[in-house]
């Protein structure tokens, strides 16, 4: 009779069609047995319905302030293998896109040094490799710095910055996003090894308004690629998609958040009225073949995303509207001179643990934009404000310097 | 050999295939040739084959060195993930297309989530790796995915894309805030302090400081020394002061739980970005298969596929029909849960600001 299970919870998760993560466990387990541990450990929280890893730990590699987390079972005594049980972020190859070779280098490194548990990918985007004890880490990070990779970042420092595809597989992509991301990674290994400001910061980087990596949700500077001027239209593949039997006026004319595209289904031709098109991409979307993004292409610049903790999520607003494509290339020095003084005045102004949005709302955009030396302009905002308590500067109040009576 | 320092990642064009990198910035268009294949064709005529596969996201170094295997016989050695975890097989040989897709079929991976339906789901560390987590992330994934893969392999389509995320704790970490329908771990107890460890473990007043509600007070102790209390009618289970201070612990079995969110995106296509708002304020954990989440977000998309129309993601769709009528149609209970009197002791300033990149010049 075979051997009774010790995880029979977890083994109801190797059933059924989707890929289990348990199985996962059990084979890295097969080679290495104290990852089995892991599995044990976490069949103790299904059974208890409550963690047990113990708060934080302060862990890491020489000359880096963030990169590692560190981990510790809060059931040494049941679980030694996972006693203590340490995250590598690894900065990922910009845009996710691998050779077998170096991820089966990395795969060697992490076999021997660690628990053989990965996320492909972890939620910022790094590789992150699940599991590891105090005295490889270091070890770790040297083979890994061998091989030519990095740590990626943690706590209130540059976080990894991540881009979509872009123009390595997207025909929409308005900006070399994957070359801007990576450029800005390098430029920025100070503050993305370090942990020097009020909190963390992240940088993203969507080709386009479909904006694949959610910048827009969840950078502090979020890049959506956009272009200016005339969408593209081809006339023949409009016809084309109308013969096929696509409904252009249901499915892309009514679909036109600005009602700004007009179908003539005798001649099968569109026209838009490009200066009332707000660039959703919708269009685009449904007829890749006969639409293309406009010529002058570039990207819109966005500020203060992040999740909940502390005072509510933010999405990014409008700081840029357009950036030009070529200012987007080496090098940077706009974008260089920006982002630092952005920085400096975070950095100066934000409290403990507040983001960039945070401090954009406690103090306001007026402020902002006048240590910025910026021009408050209509595309920032949604609606004028609908209170009458305004703050104004001093300054614009001019009085003949007669007091009244 | 000691680290060298700052290198950086490796540069990504060191890892791009050949046929991307005569065709990249030069794509002219792409055809979803069918469930999780796209096909890009370059201006030069050049055409790429991408088969999207989805995976857990908590994988093995075999997994990795398997998927390796399989690029290596069909892929010329290159592959990718997405931003969603799934892996995009890059095939340039046409020839190579079905026998890869069989080689996958074969080893039981599910092929799919592109177009309209439902593709991997973002999601956390939960109870595998995580401090602070209310639930397990990598369990509710498998048993929600298991039950909506038909959404992921095309056998069923949609309205329009649907995006899941989930995360364990209030933390959202993933877009989660912004997904078509989130899962999300909840406290709903006031941390527990260890009021008497507490100040030799942790800073007093960064404690007392890291609370948004300001429901922490300081205490002196019996003894004379300063602590804190909790005016736990203040408390919304956060959970921050726990990750400044690890004597505040916050999880409880009972009362830890799941909640559902629906109608938050991303993408800027038709309507602009939005929040996911709360549509189910707890569902309790209750591990291997979490059968009360898997119903409740099975019920929110069986209605979503049969009532929305054509292209309106689920938030699109619920703001057509009206909030009333979601609640109606999917008998969920309203609740004075979902009536939002959190203010975060500050009011809303950026709500007036442009959140989406649709504007005119």
């Amino acid at each position: 009779m075979a051997e009774e299970s010790k995880t029979p919870l977890l083994d109801e998760l190797e059933k059924g069609p989707w890929p289990s993560f348990v199985t996962d466990i059990k084979m890295a387990a097969k080679r290495k047995p104290e990852t089995m541990d892991l599995l044990n450990q976490l069949e103790l929280s299904y059974e208890e319905k409550i963690g047990h890893w113990k708060h934080g730990g302060i862990v890491g590699v020489m000359g880096y302030g963030g990169g590692v987390i560190g981990r510790y079972s809060d059931r040494p005594d049941l679980f030694p293998g996972v006693k203590d049980f340490h995250t590598l972020r690894v900065n990922m190859p910009t845009g996710w896109f691998y050779t077998t070779k170096a991820l089966r280098t990395i795969c060697d490194i992490w076999d021997k040094r660690g628990s053989g548990m990965t996320n492909f990918h972890g939620s910022t985007g790094d590789i992150i490799l699940l599991g590891t004890d105090t005295d490889q880490l270091q070890p770790l990070f040297d083979d890994l710095s061998e091989a030519g990779f990095d740590l990626g970042g943690s706590g209130s420092d540059l976080r990894t910055p991540s881009a979509c595809c872009g123009p390595a597989r997207c025909e929409w992509a308005c900006f070399d996003n994957l070359q801007m991301c990576y450029d800005m990674t390098m430029e920025y290994q100070m503050e993305l090894h370090r942990p020097m400001w009020p909190y963390k910061f992240k940088f993203k980087f969507s080709g386009c308004p479909n904006d694949c990596v959610a910048a827009v949700a969840r950078a502090d500077m979020s890049f959506i690629g956009t272009w200016r001027d005339d969408i593209q239209v081809n006339d023949d593949e409009i016809a084309a998609y109308a013969e096929g039997g696509l409904d252009i006026q249901a499915d892309v004319a009514d679909n036109c958040p600005t009602k700004c595209i007009s179908y003539d289904a005798s001649s099968k031709k569109i026209k838009i009225d490009n200066s009332n098109c707000v660039r959703c991409m919708h269009c685009i979307n449904v007829m890749p073949k006969a639409l293309k993004p406009g010529k002058e292409r570039g990207c819109t610049l966005m500020a203060g995303a992040k999740a909940p903790i502390l005072m509510g999520a933010r999405l990014s607003s409008v700081i840029v509207p357009f950036v030009p494509k070529e200012k987007l290339e080496p090098p940077y020095e706009w974008f260089k001179d920006f982002i630092d003084r952005l920085w400096e005045w975070w950095d100066e102004n934000g409290k403990f643990r507040e983001r960039f949005g945070e401090l954009l709302d406690r103090v306001g955009m007026r402020v902002f934009l006048k240590a910025m030396d910026m021009e408050p302009i209509p595309q920032m905002i949604e609606a004028p404000r609908t209170n009458p308590f305004v703050f104004w500067w001093p300054e614009d109040v001019e009085t003949s310097g007669k007091e009244a009576k | 050999m000691p680290a060298k320092t700052d290198i950086g990642p490796p540069y990504f064009k060191d890892f791009l295939p050949k046929v991307i990198l005569d065709n990249y910035g030069k794509w002219d268009y792409h055809e979803i040739v069918k469930p999780g294949v796209l096909m890009h064709v370059g201006e030069s005529g050049d055409k790429l084959w991408s088969v999207r596969v989805g995976g857990a996201r908590l994988i093995c170094t075999d997994r990795v060195r398997e998927y390796c295997d399989i690029a290596d016989e069909f892929c010329d050695g290159h592959f990718r993930f997405t931003s969603r975890h799934n892996v995009e097989f890059l095939v340039a040989d046409e020839a190579k297309l079905e026998p890869l897709i069989k080689v996958l079929t074969d080893k039981g991976y599910p092929i799919g989530g592109t177009g309209n339906g439902i593709t991997s789901i973002v999601h956390t560390q939960g109870w595998v790796h995580c401090h602070t987590p209310a639930t397990d992330a990598s369990g509710p994934v498998k048993a929600v995915m298991d039950e909506l893969i038909d959404y992921f392999t095309g056998v069923k389509t949609l309205p329009a894309q649907l995006r899941i995320a989930l995360a364990c704790c209030l933390n959202m970490c993933g877009a989660v805030h912004c997904s078509d329908i989130a899962i999300l771990g909840i406290h709903r107890k006031p941390p527990k302090p260890d009021v008497n460890k507490l100040p030799k473990v942790c800073e007093v007043p960064s404690t007392i400081s890291s609370c948004p509600t300001y429901a922490i007070k300081p205490k002196k102790l019996e003894d004379g020394t300063k602590s804190i209390e909790i005016n736990d009618e203040r408390c919304m289970y956060c959970g921050n002061c726990y990750t400044m201070c690890p004597a505040m612990p916050l999880a409880d079995p009972e009362a830890d739980g799941i909640a559902i969110w629906v109608g938050g995106k991303v993408s800027n296509a038709r309507s602009g970005p939005k929040f996911s708002k709360l549509a189910i304020p707890f569902l309790p954990n209750n591990p291997p298969r979490w059968p009360e989440v898997v119903d409740a977000i099975k019920n929110i998309v069986e209605l979503y596929a049969a009532d929305a129309r054509k292209y309106e993601r689920v938030g699109d769709w619920i703001e057509r029909i009206g909030w009333e009528t979601f609640f109606d149609k999917t008998g969920i209970p309203f609740t004075d849960m979902h009536i939002d009197d959190f203010d975060g002791g500050a009011p809303p300033p950026h709500i007036a600001f442009r959140t989406t990149a649709q504007f005119r010049f």
